[in-house]
């Protein structure tokens, strides 16, 4: 199994790059080229909502993000350290009929967790008080793209 | 990629052209665009997104908030959109059944036209 570890500040300006990199990985795990999309979306959208968290909660602390492919499948983590509850992961899990008249328009937490969930393969969301895990999954090719 | 925005009006729709990526980092630019348009009495928004690369919930969330301006002005804010990828989060969160999404922006214009 391979690991990349990313840690990187709460600033919006990161989520690209968390995004660029694990599509950059999923790639070469063997994860399809149709697949690569819902990855980029969907760990956009954990990190987004991680960065939006501890800029309310803990601004200084960092995010990590883990990548791994382990037995054939493509497995993203994303960990921040921001107090987090079971009423936001329920709501991120309701489907979403009257858009207009429940959502914000700036804080879509709830909203993100609702398309991560439509995007991968797997999903578990862990809400604690000391922070939010994430985690998401999509098959890969069981021994990762051959070395060039 | 950042964010391009552009905008101009034809008749009483205001086309704004939107290109590259809007997430968490570039969508406030486009929320302040779509709020100074409103405050200037542009009440029909038609937002072209055949040129955005990514759109995630954030970017959601400001066409979401632009669609409560213009609505409580007896407005109106639609898409032109033909890109599957951009799509499916509308899809995903049936925001299908909110925003009016076209083909082109001729064929918007001609809609908006038969509305009027």
């Amino acid at each position: 199994m391979a690991t990349v570890e990313l840690t990187f500040s709460a600033l919006p300006a990161h989520v690209r790059t968390a995004r660029l990199v694990a599509t950059a990985i999923a790639r070469r795990t063997g994860v399809e080229e149709s697949v690569l999309d819902e990855v980029r979306l969907a760990v956009g959208e954990a990190c987004s909502r991680a960065v939006e968290a501890h800029r309310l909660h803990c601004p200084g602390e960092p995010i990590r993000i883990e990548l791994s492919d382990d037995l054939g499948r493509f497995e993203v983590t994303v960990t921040d350290s921001a107090p987090s509850d079971e009423l936001e992961h329920d709501r991120g899990m309701l489907r979403i009929d009257d858009p207009l008249g429940q959502l914000p328009d700036t804080l879509m937490s709830g909203f993100g967790i609702a398309v991560i969930a439509g995007l991968a393969d797997e999903v578990q969301v862990y809400p604690s008080p000391k922070g939010m895990r994430i985690r998401m999954s999509w098959p890969a090719a069981p021994n990762g793209l051959p070395r060039i | 990629m950042d964010l391009k925005l552009d905008h101009h009006s034809e008749d009483r729709l205001t086309i704004v052209e939107v290109e590259g990526e809007i997430d968490v980092y570039t969508a406030p630019r486009l929320r302040e665009l779509l709020i100074d348009l409103v405050n200037k009495g542009n009440f029909h928004l038609l937002v072209n997104m055949e040129k955005v690369d990514f759109l995630d919930s954030t970017g959601l969330g400001v066409l979401v908030g632009g669609l409560k301006r213009v609505r409580a002005h007896d407005g109106s804010l639609e898409l032109v959109c033909t890109q599957e990828r951009i799509l499916k989060i509308f899809r995903i969160t049936g925001l299908t059944k909110v925003f009016g999404i076209y083909a082109s922006v001729d064929e918007a214009k001609e809609a908006h036209g038969r509305d009027k």
